[in-house]
């Protein structure tokens, strides 16, 4: 799975995700409002796709790109994970700082 | 209150923790340099660090591992990229396999702390780079006190049935 952040470090890849967000668009609406053409769009969508930050569904003939928030709030629940970590070692040391004798 | 303040990016994967402590930044250097007191705070509670090697110059690496309550002991390696007593270090953290020796191909992550005097002692700044989400599930898996596992795959399944 490539990285969310890379796949958001573009602007018109930002744009896409947040309007998806909002809920599901076709890729000839998206495509619509962007002055590049379908495939480049397309190709924006692709790379959203494999950073798991959107999925398409086919709609007839349209291809309807919905948001998928859950990859952010993934990433969001593992650096709390690490938070926590931090906080014990943070409190930890202070524990070690407290002791007598410790001051140098 | 020893943390100040904690911020996460979730698009950067990165996480920022401020503490501060009643003490001088040389004092509080010292817990990362002396690995007697290192192994003392790194490891989570039910997870003591021991550090076999320790090596605190700019490219100087370290061996540790961690005794779970199982008896597993996961071992770590750190790599010192920059050290400026006692203002700032840099050092990358990664996995190391049953021989204490990096697995390759895991990236490790990358850690900058900085150590500011301020009137009450130091305030350190602890600054985690991640390079994606399976990196932090491999660290976290690493030694996590049972009860953080819990609590992150409640937190999963709580996604995961979301996004259902």
């Amino acid at each position: 799975m490539d990285h969310v952040f890379r796949a958001l470090a573009d602007t018109t890849r930002r744009d896409i995700f947040q309007r998806v967000i909002g809920g599901g668009l076709s890729v000839s609406t998206l495509a619509d409002d962007y002055e590049m053409s379908f495939a480049a769009v397309q190709k924006h969508v692709s790379v959203l796709e494999r950073a798991a930050l959107v999925t398409k569904e086919r709609h007839g003939r349209e291809q309807i790109v919905h948001g998928n928030l859950s990859t952010l709030r993934r990433a969001a629940a593992l650096l709390d994970a690490f938070e926590e970590i931090w906080i014990g070692r943070a409190t930890k040391i202070a524990e070690i700082l407290g002791e007598k004798g410790s001051a140098t | 209150m020893t943390v100040i303040s904690t911020t996460t990016d979730p698009v950067a994967l990165s996480l920022t923790v401020v503490a501060e402590f009643a003490a001088s930044p040389e004092r509080v250097w010292a817990v990362w340099e002396n690995p007697r007191q290192l192994e003392r705070w790194w490891g989570p509670p039910t997870y003591p660090a021991t550090f076999t090697r320790h090596d605190f110059a700019v490219g100087g690496e370290s061996r540790y591992y961690m005794t779970g309550p199982q008896g597993d002991t996961p071992h770590g390696w750190w790599r010192m990229d920059m050290i400026d007593e006692p203002r700032r270090l840099e050092f990358a953290n990664g996995l190391a396999g049953d021989d204490g020796e990096p697995v390759p191909g895991v990236e490790p992550m990358a850690a900058h702390v900085t150590f500011e005097p301020i009137e009450s002692g130091t305030r350190m700044t602890t600054e985690s780079k991640f390079v994606d989400e399976a990196q932090m599930e491999k660290m976290l898996a690493m030694g996590m006190s049972e009860g953080m596992t819990q609590a992150v795959s409640q937190i999963q399944g709580l996604l995961t049935s979301e996004a259902a």
